[in-house]
């Protein structure tokens, strides 16, 4: 139906996440029907990304060329303080928050049995060797609250207490604008569990 | 299309899109069903935790004419929480829903699978369960479920009384020192295997991890991958945690 250059890009559009065979076909005419350099433009940035992105040697935070990522790069960050994420983009939401100015440091997953992914798939033999030299005294885990996650806090846990540093969890509790009456019981027992003193400030 | 109501454990869920997951569970009365959650990996899922892995819940699905149906309600029965909150009994607890996963069937009702997965979560759940040997004895449970169960009482090849030294799996259980062959197993593995098959299961999940652990764990992981002619993915990337 299709000539077989279209038919190609509908084919590879396809095997995107969240793209199905009608997205597909909708985005490769509408790239049909660009300018030859917006096409160009595209495909350039697809290529670049590709050659250029490396992981970072100290972090393993996506990185320019071979270089440090943005954070490892910034000399004004507290290296003493590591925050421990599953994945690049949790670097992004952290950052946004603005309440964070250690450095941080990427496991690209976190353990899931069901998946046959243990600790030999992540990111774990690069932790534990930035510990004594970078002078690392407090590692914040902060993977995602599901089971996957929490197995791997409590896994790296595990494995740093001994090391004589401070290993703390991200909080877990209820989120900010919900209704109560709609949260589950495992949540609102660890917000109950985790709640504070409320003093008034003079 | 109409709502479904039944009593279900997570097994296991994917990630589907931007927020959605969908989630696989072994119900009560319609054996594994499939569906997908929405929003639920959104901080404000009205979902919270309740569809996780392991959570024992009561669901409404929402059914269309697609496989896939949609989940309406989830109200929790059992979030096991002290499974949750220790890297040993997830582990075990991991084994048990990949195993279930295995033998249910979708649309089929298993209650008796569904009962005896409740159940060992309960065992798990339980503080004072020592958590080694729950995943090797539902195992074996569901060997015999199946049909499959090892023979240990006797000889599984000339049926003599004994001594009993060694297991094997093609001739289906242990094995006489006469007709010796396979994974040799020493005489404190036989008794905590004859325990749990014959009745004193609840004694040996109480008192602390007995001598022979170690090899009933490798020989109730032998006889079911045996058994399901594929090697168990929990057990294999949850060495060394």
């Amino acid at each position: 139906m299709y000539t077989p250059p279209l038919r190609n890009l509908v084919d590879e559009l396809g095997r995107l996440p969240g793209i199905g065979p009608k997205s597909a076909q909708r985005l490769a005419f509408h790239l049909l029907k660009v300018p030859r350099d917006d096409a160009e433009r595209l495909a350039r940035a697809i290529v670049e990304m590709k050659d250029r992105t490396t992981l970072c040697r100290v972090c393993c935070n996506v990185a320019d060329g071979g270089a440090l990522c943005p954070v490892c790069a910034d000399d004004r960050r507290d290296t003493t303080t590591v925050c421990v994420v599953e994945d690049p983009r949790d670097i992004v939401a952290v950052e946004k928050t603005g309440q964070f100015h250690g450095r941080y440091h990427v496991l690209h997953g976190a353990l899931n049995p069901l998946e046959g992914i243990g600790p030999e798939e992540l990111k774990v033999r690069e932790l534990l060797a930035r510990i004594e030299p970078e002078g690392v005294a407090e590692v914040i885990l902060c993977t995602n609250p599901n089971l996957e996650g929490e197995a791997t806090a409590m896994y790296l846990a595990r494995l740093l207490s001994p090391l004589g540093l401070e290993v703390t969890r991200i909080a877990s509790g209820l989120p900010v604008g919900g209704d109560l009456e709609y949260a589950d019981e495992l949540t609102l027992g660890r917000a109950l569990e985790g709640r504070r003193s409320v003093r008034e400030e003079n | 299309m109409s709502l479904l109501r039944d009593e279900a454990v997570v097994l296991r869920t994917y990630r589907l899109g931007e927020s959605d997951r969908i989630v696989v569970l072994l119900s009560k009365q319609h054996g594994t069903l499939r569906a997908v959650a929405k929003g639920v990996r959104k901080t404000k899922s009205k979902f919270g935790s309740r569809l996780e892995p392991l959570s024992h819940v009561t669901a409404i699905i929402w059914e269309g004419r697609s496989d896939l149906g949609v989940v309406n309600q989830v109200e929790v029965i059992d979030g096991f929480r002290t499974v949750r909150e220790d890297l040993d009994r997830i582990t075990q607890a991991m084994t048990i829903l990949e195993v279930a996963d295995q033998l249910s069937q979708e649309r089929h009702a298993d209650p008796r699978l569904y009962q005896m997965v409740v159940g060992a979560l309960t065992s798990l759940n339980d503080p004072g369960t020592t958590p080694v040997l729950v995943a090797p004895a539902f195992l074996f449970k569901a060997l015999v479920a199946e049909g499959a169960g090892p023979i240990v009482n006797e000889c599984a090849s000339c049926s003599s009384d004994g001594p009993l030294v060694a297991f094997d799996l093609s001739e289906g259980g242990m094995l006489c020192s006469s007709c010796r062959r396979g994974r040799p197993v020493s005489p404190e593995a036989l008794v905590v295997l004859q325990q749990i098959l014959g009745g004193g299961l609840r004694s040996v999940l109480s008192s602390p991890a007995p001598e022979g652990s170690a090899e009933v764990v490798q020989l109730a992981t032998e006889a079911i991958e045996h058994h399901l002619d594929r090697r168990l993915r929990s057990v294999r990337s949850s060495v060394g945690l």
